[in-house]
């Protein structure tokens, strides 16, 4: 799951890491009157505008400006953010929607890093990556200069130990330039102990600050702040369901998600629903190898009830531009029978004008087959997986 | 041999009394498996009640501990269905219990959960197999996990993977051509886990009743390169091999927790690259995994 922008500075705050003075905002007159408070509060005539959209790169694609001219240029520039669909590297071409700003106050930045923390897979363990090369796409620096990032590990029984920030700090020479090197040091360290800690009480995924600042002063400030939760945690952060913001999220997907199943959308036009999250990428693939393009990834998971086969059913059947649909089921713990009867029961309450090829296999595997043949579907039934996208594509093809 | 789990392996299954845990406990008795004892806190002096493969009645005694399992019924493997957020706990009791191998069928265990496991379980001598998998099997001897137990056969092909379906998927093509399997592994969806690819290649490696090995990887993490260069260096028996991905979007979680190529790393196409370097007969489509592993034969 991911949060805005300002949602995870809040989270910050919690956690005592410096933050920038800013207010969240819905329209173009709060826009206007955030920015009068920020300059009466710090004294500083320079404010931030920017989208909170779930997606970075939004100072390249324009989403974030620089105010000089007060509160009233803040309110203009509030206007013509708001609505726009802003298009950045991880958006797609047709953008995302801003619906919300943060306003933020200005700081004189001296120095822009890299700071994030993710999960290492072959380590095991919570990695810290720093970085001198703030403020630019960090894949970048990683495919080009990767001696650029230092990493640490997090042990779990310990926490991220002060040594470890401490060489992060001086790997990325933080004293150098700053008129108060020992400050600036110890605020970083504080900074990346904090997150760590961060990182695993709220169960992220995901945590980058970039850019992380030393302002002119020394001082070391989150102006970023990019959070990804571990849905898999859902069940101990009630607070999660007040962070989501729903019109960020693609609506199939969480409609899916709340019936509870795993759903993705893709840009083909063969809807699959398959049991086990492998099956159903295998599926995609197999139907690709025969010259076909599938419409999305959809599990249903090992332990279905009717109630979400006919649910997920209905989901492919409702997609405009799902021309053909394969159901491939290896039944381990899924029934085929449930499977069997869910498809027709979605199928009476909304017809079927697309061909449809069903392969099943596995528990029940007669009984699932006999609903489908006597239901009067015009239903092909496939004799494995491999002859199931053969007979879809050409299905698609020929209609 | 086989490996990992055969007929005298001694299973306690912890969440025994829960619906998946009682309906797959059941399977596994009909199957043969020992399952020697339960585990469910509060449940402890119940008896849990299956048929075994000849329709006798088995009676299953429940703890409330698993050290109490362990000590009272010699159980050397534990089995896990405890619901997402106690999962992690229960990996560690069965550790801690002496248990040997430890299964987790789970799926949802919290990331951060698995890697403090994983450092409670360094330096020890103890095998966890998942979470988020369907299991281990070693046809006509032990079951332990939620695979259909008929269409395994006894034989000597390896199964090693990341996925559920996938693997009944290549089983059935398997033992639709007559190639019966030594054992199957499900290593499980999730980015952290027990073993992984290099852990069940060296066990299958050293296995006199392995003869080949089929793997099924998929986007996501590094595992299946680091397979790849353990094939190069070490293995001496034929791999084939299976990538589902390819047509995944990046950024996308794909079903399992592990599933997603992210920054440009983890795709299927440098996995069956890596894998083909080494050696690896990588099957061109999930159809046709069985008949390229026996085109290494």
């Amino acid at each position: 799951m991911k949060i805005h922008e300002y949602q995870g500075k809040q989270i910050f705050a919690r956690y005592g890491i410096p933050i920038p003075k800013g207010y969240p905002c819905l329209s173009a007159e709060e826009a206007g009157s955030a920015a009068a408070r920020l300059i009466e509060e710090t004294k500083v005539p320079v404010v931030v505008v920017k989208a909170q959209i779930h997606a970075g790169g939004r100072g390249k694609g324009g989403g974030v400006k620089v105010v000089k001219g007060g509160a009233e240029e803040a309110k203009a520039v509030a206007v013509k953010l708001l609505g726009m669909q802003l298009v950045t590297h991880q958006t797609g071409p047709e953008g995302q929607k801003v619906r919300r700003l943060y306003v933020e106050q200005g700081l004189d930045i001296a120095r822009e890093l890299y700071l994030g923390l993710v999960v290492d897979r072959e380590k095991r363990r919570i990695a810290v990556m720093a970085s001198t090369e703030g403020g630019v796409e960090i894949e970048k620096v990683a495919a080009e200069t990767p001696e650029k990032i230092l990493t640490e590990h997090v042990d779990p029984a310990v926490g991220l130990a002060g040594y470890q920030a401490r060489k992060l700090a001086f790997g990325l020479r933080l004293g150098e330039g700053s008129p108060d090197p020992k400050l600036t040091v110890s605020e970083f360290v504080s900074i990346v102990t904090k997150l760590a800690t961060l990182f695993e009480k709220e169960d992220c995924s995901l945590c980058e600050v970039n850019p992380l600042i030393v302002t002119k002063q020394g001082k070391v400030v989150a102006l970023d702040a990019k959070l990804n939760f571990d849905d898999n945690a859902s069940g101990r952060h009630k607070d999660w369901n007040e962070l989501m913001d729903r019109d960020e999220e693609d609506p199939v997907e969480l409609e899916a998600k709340e019936a509870g199943l795993s759903y993705v959308s893709l840009d083909g036009d063969i809807g699959c629903l398959v049991n086990g999250a492998g099956l159903a990428m295998a599926t995609m693939d197999i139907i690709k190898h025969h010259g076909g393009t599938p419409a999305n990834f959809l599990d249903v998971g090992g332990g279905a009830t009717k109630e979400q086969v006919t649910k997920a059913f209905k989901m492919i059947l409702t997609s405009p531009k799902v021309k053909g649909i394969f159901v491939n089921i290896f039944g381990g713990i899924m029934r085929c029978d449930v499977i069997a009867e869910g498809v027709v029961a979605a199928t009476r309450e909304l017809g079927l004008k697309v061909p449809l090829v069903v392969r099943l296999e596995g528990t029940n595997v007669e009984e699932g087959k006999r609903i489908l043949a006597t239901s009067g579907l015009r239903i092909e039934a496939a004799d494995g997986m491999g002859d199931g996208a053969k007979r879809i594509v050409a299905a698609v093809r020929a209609a | 041999m086989a490996i990992l789990v055969n007929k005298q392996t001694k299973v306690v299954v912890q969440g025994i009394t829960g619906s998946a845990g009682s309906f797959h406990a059941k399977q596994c008795i009909a199957y043969g498996t020992q399952i020697v004892a339960g585990v469910t806190p509060h449940r402890g002096g119940e008896k849990f009640e299956a048929a075994g493969p000849n329709g006798a009645k088995v009676e299953v005694p429940v703890f409330d501990t698993v050290a109490e399992a362990v000590k009272r019924t010699g159980a050397d493997t534990s089995c896990i269905f405890v619901p997402a957020l106690g999962a992690a706990d229960a990996i560690l009791e069965a550790a801690d219990a002496g248990c040997a191998l430890v299964v987790c069928i789970t799926e949802g265990i919290p990331v951060t959960d698995m890697i403090r496991v994983r450092r409670a379980l360094d330096g020890r001598s103890v095998r966890l197999v998942g979470p988020n998998c369907p299991g281990v099997i070693t046809p006509g001897a032990c079951k332990i996990g939620i695979m259909p137990g008929h269409i395994h056969k006894v034989g000597r092909i390896g199964v090693v993977s990341r996925s559920g379906t996938l693997t009944y998927e290549a089983v059935g093509q398997l033992t639709a051509l007559g190639l019966g399997q030594s054992t199957c592994v499900g290593i499980g969806g999730d980015p952290v886990g027990g073993l992984d690819f290099v852990d069940v290649l060296k066990l299958f490696n050293e296995d006199g009743d392995t003869e080949a090995v089929m793997m099924m990887g998929e986007i996501g993490g590094n595992a299946e390169e680091r397979a790849a260069a353990f094939i190069k260096a070490h293995m001496k028996k034929p791999v084939a091999g299976f990538i589902a991905g390819a047509t995944a979007p990046p950024g996308k979680r794909m079903g399992h927790a592990g599933a997603i190529i992210s920054g440009g790393q983890g795709t299927a196409s440098d996995k069956i690259k890596a894998l083909e370097a080494a050696g690896v007969r990588v099957a061109p489509s999930p159809a046709e995994m069985a008949v390229t592993l026996r085109s290494l034969l």
